[in-house]
């Protein structure tokens, strides 16, 4: 609670709407002990007055009545008139939507056709039609708004108590004996309030423009009474000699709904947790490169080489270390595996190297990825932009939210053609469905008509190959492009990648948490654990004589297939978060090996010829295994 | 889609029939004797009850209903007593006037509305996201007869540059670009609030889209932002602002009742205020009955229109 107003305080604009709202209301309660003339004695001989004249600070309107005390007293009318409504409505349609919510069935079915029906009117329509029957006047008007906001509230209630209504404790009071109008009142009614309060909240500024509006059209309160509609309607006919009469009225109703609308703005964004945590910000065209030092150098040959890559989440003031100091390099014709569990910063490296980690949150605060002889971080966005795709490709996991739900497969392909080839349609049609040919989608023509929800996950996951093989690029960088494909389909994938590997003298990096995928693919493997690289090697010789702890228990992970003798063993422990590392490797928590000096220091990445760990005591001693 | 278009028009039919059993309803609420009411306490016994025999008003309540139903669906809406005039045609006459004003603003705050609203999402916290969110809470705050009446003072009286109100100039008027004029300034006025919860809707929906999956694998393609923004992220985020547009197009049919009172507009709903004060009630009944119709018949427009953007909507 004291969190939800210091979030609200903080927004300036809606501390600025409670205040102006505020005052408003400060003095419309106070308003019959101030000390204004009356509102309602006529005085013709002072007719429009100006404002800021003796005795009317806002002037006069058309029978002299007094403009301040009639806009005063007209707040409140206003005021009161709005709450009023909105209470009936929350009230009515609270009601409805309970009954209809927690009853269900055949209750539920015709109160909530009758509610579509209602909603079914132009809004304003149905409160004229209210009006036409009960006859003009301030109560009638009141029923009327109330009344076509009965079905919102009655809807959204609805909806919140039949989410309620089969929780275990409405079970266990029903079990208990209570009866159906307890349940309601005790159970139910208080978990829906909030939800009530809300849509008060969000409605209440309408209700007073709606009041305010049949008022105007002389529907509402009746003379000599009048709230601010029903001023604003008396004076349109003096509008242009003497405007001050209808400016006073409108600016108030501006300032009470527009004080409504921000400080429920603010309410609702200080209530909803997805605001708090920023996860509304829309990740920007490339990552944010924020690189003090001057990039390194590069540490190895290759077509793609990434020299103590840092990439960052800053949430708030918290740092997360997704990527730490992350050094790999892959050369034509050659497939790099990288292993690790999720969180282990695996797929933030492969997204950092094109500028896709979302940012914000995402930033890359240091070293370098060179392409051939292109500094990609901190490239122009430009130059980046025609580097994507075309020469360093994607291919992602789950290929039902990664390609587009609305377009169809095959001009997603064309898409990714034409953006950087200057072909026309029908040409780059053919090359799509070549290309779906392939990757050995059958009936590729007929295929690429089709949208991807038509398709299964294997033959869409054929479709994000196909794609990232438009352009022919030097790279593939697929992140764990088989992790949501059942065991046949995956290694159907598996062998197309390796051939088209073989065929095209195509670099991959392929992002897995699988160390037997790892073993079909790869030829050298790279372990990640907590944004750091443990281990490197080729993977036959990881496979054969794991260097780090981590390694060694992440290949028993993996079933093996008719042996049946070994114990399959899960790592007891979960990866440590990345925003608070102690010092020393991130593993030891969780290492059966952890000694007292793993812990005090940092572990340098020990290179042995082609293998590389970060192990103060290495299950296999690289210098042995190298003779 | 023929298919589809025919099914949503059969479901159509009890909505439409509900509509005039709830206006009925309502209508059949006032208190008191109908006939008095319209002709006044001074009436005598016999033309009270002449009047009701006229109106049908000495049957019971279920018949008179199928009656009115049975004479609408005949084309015949009843006799308008205060314009002593067929109530259809009179609603005719003034509902295209009504359409003219609201499509004109319905138009505007679709357009206006999903571009501040795309542009908004894409500069995010930036400058112009800031003028915009602060422009339509401004706009949403503001009573559109007020911003009517507002206009008039500074664009007809004081500028002079747009006709003060009408829909057509009365000497030498009638043309196209004197409507164009005359239409200006009451369809801003109507669009602003509709225009400001388009944006707002537009905003958090684009917010949403670009943060999928699939504008990152876009973008992976080498995509240029632009095309990323207005295509991929719009073309998803329509999904979820149609269905707002088509109550936004409610808003300004029912809305256009203020603009027209401001401006003097001849549409349907200063009909139904005049009808209401005077207590003429078959062309209360049947104007709103009419207009409820075409907007029932709008929103199945707006599904269709949904059905083809998305095709996992099944026809």
């Amino acid at each position: 609670m004291k969190k939800f107003f210091q979030l609200l305080i903080r927004n300036r604009l809606a501390a600025a709407g409670g205040v102006a709202l505020s005052i408003v209301v400060l003095l419309a309660l106070l308003t019959p002990i101030l000390p204004l003339q009356e509102p309602n004695v006529t005085n013709t001989a002072n007719r429009f007055v100006k404002p800021f004249s003796e005795g009317h600070l806002l002037g006069t309107d058309h029978l002299g009545r007094d403009m301040l005390s009639r806009l005063l007293w007209g707040t409140r009318l206003s005021l009161a008139v709005g709450f009023a409504a909105a209470i009936f409505a929350a009230f009515f349609g609270a009601a409805i939507g309970i009954v209809a919510g927690y009853f269900g069935g055949r209750t539920d079915n015709i109160i909530m056709r009758g509610v579509d029906m209602l909603m079914a009117f132009p809004y304003i329509l149905l409160a004229l039609a209210i009006v036409a029957a009960l006859g003009p006047g301030l109560v009638n008007a009141l029923i009327a708004v109330a009344a076509v906001n009965v079905p919102f509230f009655a809807r959204n209630i609805r909806g919140v108590t039949v989410g309620i209504a089969h929780k275990e404790f409405v079970d266990a009071a029903r079990l208990a004996g209570l009866s159906n109008t307890r349940i309601i009142l005790t159970e139910i009614l208080p978990n829906v309030i909030p939800v009530i309060v809300i849509a008060m909240s969000t409605t209440i500024g309408w209700m007073i423009l709606e009041t305010a509006g049949l008022s105007f059209l002389g529907l509402g309160s009746q003379p000599p009474q009048a709230d601010l509609g029903s001023m604003l309607g008396e004076a349109r006919s003096a509008l242009i000699t003497n405007p001050h009469t209808s400016v006073v009225p409108g600016v108030m109703i501006l300032i009470i709904v527009m004080g409504i609308n921000l400080l429920g703005d603010g309410v609702r964004d200080a209530l909803d947790p997805r605001l708090r945590s920023g996860a509304l910000t829309r990740p920007m065209a490339a990552t944010v490169v924020e690189r003090e030092s001057q990039p390194p150098a590069a540490h190895a040959e290759g077509v793609l080489t990434m020299t103590d890559l840092e990439t960052q989440f800053h949430v708030g003031e918290r740092v997360y270390k997704a990527v730490n100091k992350v050094s790999l390099n892959v050369a034509p014709g050659e497939c790099l595996g990288v292993i690790g569990e999720s969180g282990s910063g695996k797929s933030v490296t492969a997204l950092s190297v094109m500028g896709l980690v979302a940012s914000p949150p995402g930033v890359i605060v240091g070293g370098s990825v060179r392409y051939k002889d292109a500094e990609l971080i901190g490239m122009k966005y430009g130059r980046l932009r025609e580097l994507r795709g075309d020469r360093v490709a994607y291919i992602f996991q789950d290929p039902l939210a990664t390609l587009h739900p609305l377009y169809k497969v095959g001009d997603q392909l064309v898409e990714a053609i034409q953006v950087h080839h200057k072909v026309g349609r029908a040409e780059a049609w053919k090359r799509a469905v070549d290309l779906l040919k392939q990757v050995r989608i059958p009936n590729a023509e007929s295929r690429a008509e089709s949208y991807p929800h038509e398709m299964s996950g294997g033959m869409r996951q054929r479709v994000g190959i196909a794609m990232s093989l438009a352009n022919d690029p030097d790279v593939i960088i697929a992140d764990e492009p088989t992790t949501a494909l059942d065991v046949t389909v995956q290694a159907q994938i598996l062998s197309l990648l390796n051939d088209l590997r073989r065929e095209r003298g195509l670099a991959i990096i392929f992002i897995t948490h699988d160390f037997g995928v790892v073993a079909q693919l790869c030829d050298r493997v790279a372990v990640m654990y907590a944004g750091r690289i443990v281990e490197e090697g080729p993977t036959q010789a990881v496979l054969d004589a794991p260097a780090h702890p981590y390694t060694k228990r992440l290949i028993a992970c993996v079933p093996e297939l008719g042996e049946g003798r070994r114990r399959l063993e899960a790592i007891p422990g979960l990866p440590p978060a990345v925003d608070r590392l102690d010092p020393g490797c991130a593993f030891a928590p969780r290492c059966l090996k952890k000694e007292a000096a793993c812990v005090t220091r940092e572990i340098e990445l020990a290179r042995v010829g082609g293998r590389a760990v970060r192990c103060l005591y290495p299950e296999t001693d690289l210098k042995e295994a190298a003779e | 889609m023929t298919g589809y278009i025919l099914k949503r028009l059969i479901s159509a039919i009890p909505v439409l029939f509900g509509i005039t059993v709830i206006v009925f309803l309502i209508m059949a609420m006032i208190p008191g004797d109908p006939a008095t009411a319209i002709l006044g306490s001074y009436a005598t016994p016999e033309n009270v009850e002449k009047l009701n025999r006229d109106l049908g008003l000495d049957q019971p309540l279920v018949a008179r209903y199928f009656i009115w139903l049975g004479n609408m669906l005949q084309g015949d809406f009843g006799r308008s007593f205060a314009l002593n005039r067929p109530v259809l045609d009179e609603v005719l006459d003034r509902f295209s006037a009504t359409l003219i004003l609201a499509g004109t603003s319905f138009v505007l705050c679709a357009v206006f509305g999903i571009a501040a609203g795309v542009v908004s999402a894409a500069r995010q916290y930036g400058f112009a996201d800031k003028a915009i969110t602060f422009a339509v809470l401004l706009g949403i705050s503001i009573p559109s007869f007020f911003l009517g009446m507002m206009m008039i003072l500074i664009f007809a009286v004081n500028l002079k540059w747009l006709p003060v109100s009408g829909m057509y100039a009365i000497y030498g008027g009638g043309d196209l670009p004197d409507l164009f004029w005359h239409l200006l300034m009451p369809a801003l006025a109507l669009a602003v609030v509709a225009t400001g919860v388009v944006a707002r809707l537009s905003r958090s929906a684009m917010l949403e889209v670009l943060r999928q999956d699939f504008i990152r694998t876009a973008r992976a393609k080498g995509v240029n932002e632009r095309r990323v923004v207005w295509r991929h992220a719009l073309k998803a985020a329509m999904v979820s602002i149609i269905p707002v547009l088509g109550i936004q197009a409610g808003f300004v049919l029912s809305g256009a009742v203020y603009i027209e009172m401001v401006f003097q507009w001849p549409g349907v709903g200063r009909m139904l205020v005049d009808a209401i004060l005077k207590r003429d009630i078959l062309l209360v009944q049947g104007g709103v009955v009419f207009v409820a119709a075409c907007y029932v018949l709008f929103n199945i427009a707006v599904d269709v229109a949904q059905s083809l953007l998305d095709p996992r909507i099944k026809t």
